[in-house]
């Protein structure tokens, strides 16, 4: 059954990442924290504009919908990370439902212009009632690590182990909803929701529930964010946090789980190493910052144009490559040739139907 | 009552700013359906450029002429490199690959001419206008922003009204299959749309320049309520992107100045949730809405 | 796409921890691991004191800020010339957290674990210091001489290893309030103020001082929205015949030029953070330049009221000005000798002091030792306030007007404290001369 293979895997790999936080340094065991935070929030957005077909450009709310319910909660309350854990993704999801009803009448730039204007309008909450949310200053988060592991434990393992183990968990959540009825009846509304629509699925409920879905992957992220970086403010939710879920989505193959995990490596590891390049070549200090800056854009744009399913696609086409090619059903004699991005019926980069065009008139 | 006249003039001012970015980009969207996210920051390269041909000659208008000029060729460019190879795909692609030279762009202007704040000239005296000693919180120069801005908007609507050029345009976003077969060189066209695209864009980041000061990313919000104000008044409508600017920028000088600067992005939030509540494809737009 | 979900994850989750593994074996070994393995304090190594920083070199910060760490690190080149402090040579690594909190954690995650630095030097901001206080004073790596005006990093029973250095905003408001009060007793006071920690922390300063019924408008700002002219039309429209404004420079010469389109001139009261008169005349150069007359910048800024706690910079005949200038020229000749690249000098001489004072075999505890023992005054007007029950820094500053360009001092330092009845008052020794060496 898809979730027991779904869970073998999710403990396999929950072993050789406790093996391995193990042996690495606190850095890179904090480094581990911070891939999982981005992980989950990528996935959740990865299965959204994948599955689902809809856009959004402000997943950073969401996350910070997350991230100040965690210290909320935490600071008032003291509950602890476990709850809070699952309390974020709760509240995130009630904001998912609501944008995702107010969206669900848009499509295309008018959902990403909303949800644009959701991105850079929700971090001002926090400055308007400073009482609450801190103001600019934000709101002090701390999580140790239990004393039974011993005074010496690095503070940085226990985050990357509960960091990692919620993005185990949620992997194997999105998987099987990603290969169920559910998922099916996303991409059934992402590829023709007339047709869809025809066969009897609710298109606007199944649009919401992945809003509800994405929104408290992003929620649960702000959570370990908020763990991790033991601060909560607003100048962390910046625009250029959406912007980097949305492009961490894209460079790592949109609707697939995997590419979430290539995304959140991209972000986490290349622009301390850019930087690094960069400043070790003798480049003054503002030159230098703006180096990564500049060549994200250029790794966006080529990826794009030369390998829009992303590395998670690159890699798949690369095993294809060598596996043998299934005879095709009209038994012409020379090999298939490989699959177009465009072809892949899976693929939420297939053209639109020709009849979207048409549709919209002159004014 | 004073006060209201002010904000009311003032909001016409930067509101003819954010309606001249709407108009760039429905004019990008009319031709190609794209969503050009970097519109802002080619705005923000132009002035760049104009600001430097400025430091060197002395001129405001040699370097204003150099910035449209600058943009008109930014934007074919941008066009024929960049955005053909995504221009029949997914939208989600042209997204990703604006929000790429976006990013690009604004590092470029960082490492060629630092991230400092930069003082932009205007071409006309910044000082107050009064009518009977009252001051009207505008200046000659927000008086010629407004006008260049309406002047612009005019001259594309006769250019699309009037001419053959504008009928090519016309025909290529409407069917560009038909307008093929009928000897329309659909692929020049879309650039030129885009040239003048950049053109406008540029001028809009001339003219908001010396109000925001010139940096890397002085354009972004300026982008992000001209956004606003096109899906407001409807991608689909040039009329619908200056009326759009203009709302917007009235109204949130009202809310800055009655409830305070920060409450301005959640109004802005309130007003496009407001308008695409009721009409998901903008005030103007005549699109027939798919019931799914 | 997820069905190959069982042996891929697993495959790749191994593929990931081997590729951080070897980065990490390749980058260790940066930081303080070239000496002999008895001396293990990190950072310190027979030749060479390691610090780090976080600034924003990106982003919404960077104008002006950016300029900073890279004078602090011209001042220390300059000690290294001189053969460094008892033949260490410092060693600045200064990287960019983009003004945001958790770019701020990374960073300084990375220059704490991996990088291996003595110390944290003049991290810059309030909400990304905020976000790794806590850290350092955890893992007991001293934070010295943060960059930013709060007062919530005097606090040596919460945060032992962390010091402030500028004068805080609260003090910053009350000598600004003392002297309205005193000079401006009866007229009507407006507040124009960014709204986060720098500008609150400002107005309680003012609240302090000047009595709440001369107060008949307070404006705030944020600096995403360069918008002000509701905000400055509120202010005129309340009769307000003096403003004033704890603004960064971009918005003090907005602030200046929306009331000038107003038609509105009143007494402009503006904290040393945003009056730096060279970088506003750069910023209205384009505007005083219009009509073709040869207006200069400075005519804009003529009468605006200020405080100090560094020299004024167009006081040559100041010692530790002329000191300062010749390493700008030498060391960082292509950012321009203002403001900000005075703060950097004067801060890195501060923390050479500190490692001068805590001797030839420093720890890290030893350097905090060092400054609670009290550092004697630098190139500050007004001594610092370090012991072990204060960590605040710079207590005091003078007024001064800007007339042609340059701050011209009026009367006597002034200095205080943060407490609502503490007074205001003269500070009467004066600011001992800069070294002849260079170095402290």
């Amino acid at each position: 059954m898809a979730l027991l293979r779904h869970l073998a895997a999710a403990i396999v790999a929950g072993a050789v990442i406790w093996a391995a936080s193990v042996q690495l340094s606190p850095f890179r065991d904090f480094q581990m924290a911070q891939i999982a935070v981005y992980v989950v929030a990528i996935a959740g957005l990865s299965i959204l504009i994948g599955l689902s077909g809809q856009i959004s450009l402000g997943h950073g709310a969401f996350m910070a919908v997350g991230a100040y319910t965690t210290a909320l909660l935490m600071t008032h309350l003291n509950w602890p990370w476990w709850a809070v854990f699952l309390a974020s993704p709760a509240v995130a999801a009630v904001g998912g439902a609501v944008v995702g009803l107010a969206a669900a009448r848009l499509h295309g730039p008018y959902l990403a212009g909303a949800t644009l204007m959701l991105a850079v309008a929700l971090p001002s909450l926090a400055v308007q009632f400073p009482g609450v949310f801190g103001g600019d200053q934000g709101l002090s988060v701390n999580v140790f690590a239990p004393a039974a592991l011993g005074a010496n434990f690095p503070q940085t393992r226990w985050l990357a182990w509960i960091c990692a183990l919620a993005a185990l968990i949620t992997l194997v959540i999105l998987a099987n909803l990603a290969s169920s009825r559910v998922g099916r009846n996303w991409r059934a509304i992402r590829d023709d929701p007339v047709a869809a629509a025809l066969a009897g699925l609710p298109v606007g409920r199944l649009r919401v529930l992945a809003f509800v879905v994405s929104a408290a992957c992003a929620g649960l992220a702000g959570a370990m964010l908020a763990v991790t970086t033991s601060l909560v403010s607003p100048g962390s939710f910046t625009l250029s946090l959406s912007i980097a879920l949305l492009a961490g989505a894209v460079l790592g193959g949109l609707g697939t789980l995997l590419g979430a995990l290539w995304g959140a490596l991209v972000i986490v590891l290349v622009p301390t190493y850019v930087t690094d390049v960069s400043t070790s070549h003798g480049l003054s200090g503002g030159v230098a910052a703006n180096i990564p800056i500049a060549a994200y854009g250029v790794v966006l744009i080529v990826v794009m144009l030369i390998f829009p399913q992303g590395i998670q696609g690159g890699l798949r086409r690369l095993v294809t490559q060598f596996l043998p090619t299934p005879p095709t059903h009209l038994g012409s004699p020379g090999q298939r040739p490989p699959a177009r991005a465009d072809e892949d019926l899976d693929s939420p980069y297939r053209r639109p139907p020709v009849s979207e065009h048409q549709e919209e008139g002159t004014s | 009552m004073t006060e209201f006249l002010q904000f009311t003039l003032g909001g016409v001012s930067f509101g003819m700013v954010y309606a001249a970015i709407a108009l760039s980009l429905v004019l990008i969207w009319r031709g190609t359906r794209i969503l050009n996210y970097a519109q802002g920051a080619m705005a923000m390269l132009c002035t760049y450029i104009a600001l430097t041909v400025i430091t060197h000659t002395g001129s405001y208008w040699e370097g204003f002429a150099v910035a449209l000029a600058a943009g008109l060729v930014l934007g074919a460019v941008v066009e024929r490199t960049v955005i053909r190879p995504v221009e029949n795909k997914p939208p989600l692609n042209a997204v990703v690959v604006t929000i790429g030279l976006l990013v690009l762009l604004e590092g470029i202007a960082g490492i060629i001419y630092g991230g400092q704040y930069r003082s932009f000239p205007t071409a006309f005296s910044q000082v107050g206008l009064h009518a009977r000693s009252v001051p009207l919180g505008i200046s000659r120069n927000d008086v010629f922003v407004a006008s260049a801005v309406l002047v612009a908007a005019l001259a594309l609507a006769a250019l699309f009204r009037f001419t053959s050029v504008g009928l090519r345009l016309r025909a290529s976003a409407f069917n560009p299959y038909a307008a093929r077969l009928l000897g329309v060189r659909v692929g020049r066209v879309l650039t030129l749309g885009w040239a003048l695209a950049g053109l406008i864009g540029a001028l809009a980041g001339l003219l908001v320049s010396p109000n925001t000061f010139l940096y890397p990313s002085s354009m972004d919000s300026i982008f992000v309520l001209g956004f606003t104000a096109a899906v407001i008044g409807g991608l689909d409508s040039p009329v619908g992107a200056i009326v759009g600017g203009l709302i917007l920028g009235v109204v949130l000088n009202y809310v800055g100045g009655y409830l305070g600067s920060n409450l301005v992005p959640i109004f802005g939030l309130i007003a496009l949730m407001a308008v695409l509540l009721i009409r998901p494809s903008g005030l103007f737009s005549v699109t027939h809405e798919r019931q799914v | 796409m997820n069905r190959s979900l069982r042996l891929r994850l697993p495959v790749v989750a191994a593929a990931v921890t081997a590729s951080l593994v070897a980065a990490g074996c390749g980058s260790s070994g940066s930081g303080g691991s070239g000496g002999s393995a008895a001396a293990s304090v990190p950072g310190i190594t027979k030749t060479q004191i390691l610090i780090g920083s976080h600034q924003p070199l990106t982003g919404p910060a960077a104008p002006g800020y950016s300029e900073i760490a890279p004078a602090a690190n011209a001042y220390f080149q300059y000690v290294n010339s001189k053969g460094g402090i008892n033949g260490r040579k410092i060693k600045y690594t200064y990287l960019d957290d983009g003004y945001d909190p958790s770019k701020t954690v990374s960073v300084v995650h990375q220059l704490v674990l991996q990088n291996n630095v003595f110390a944290i030097f003049n991290g810059l901001g309030t909400p990304t210091h905020l976000a790794v206080v806590k850290y350092l004073n955890a893992t007991k790596v001293p934070d010295l001489f943060i960059a930013s005006g709060c007062d919530c990093w005097n606090n040596p029973s919460a945060y032992p290893y962390s010091f402030g250095w500028q004068l805080d905003y609260v003090r910053e408001g009350k000598i600004l309030g003392a002297y309205i009060k005193q000079h401006f007793a009866g007229k009507k006071v407006g507040y124009f103020f960014q709204n986060d920690e720098f500008g609150q922390d400002g107005v309680k300063g003012l609240d302090m001082e000047i009595p709440h019924s001369q107060v008949v408008s307070r404006q705030s700002y944020v600096p995403t929205n360069v918008n002000i002219g509701p905000a400055v039309a509120a202010l005129k429209a309340s009769g307000a015949q003096v403003v004033v404004s704890f603004s960064i420079p971009a918005f003090t010469a907005l602030l200046k030029l929306t009331a000038l389109k107003l038609g509105w001139n009143p007494t402009f009261v503006v904290s040393d953070v945003g009056s730096d008169p060279i970088t506003l005349a750069g910023l209205l150069e384009a505007f005083a330049k219009k009509g073709g007359a040869t207006v200069q910048g400075n005519q804009l800024t003529q009468g605006i009221i200020t405080d100090g706690y560094l020299p004024t910079l167009g006081d040559t005949g100041n010692s530790w000005i002329a000191l300062f200038k010749k390493v700008h020229d030498t060391y960082d000749a292509k950012a321009p000798f203002d403001g900000n690249v005075l703060y950097g000098e004067a801060v890195a001489y501060a923390f050479v002091q500190a490692m001068v004072k805590a001797g030839k075999n420093p720890t890290r505890a030893s350097v905090v030792k060092a400054i609670e023992g009290g550092l004697p005054q630098g190139a500050s007007v007004a001594p610092y306030d370090y012991s072990a029950t204060d960590h605040g820094g710079i207590m005091g500053a003078f007024i001064g007007v800007i007339q042609n360009g340059a701050i011209v001092q009026q009367g006597s330092v002034m200095t205080t404290d943060t407490t609502p009845s503490g007074p205001v008052s003269p500070f009467s020794g004066t600011q001992p001369a800069a070294p002849a060496s260079g170095m402290p």
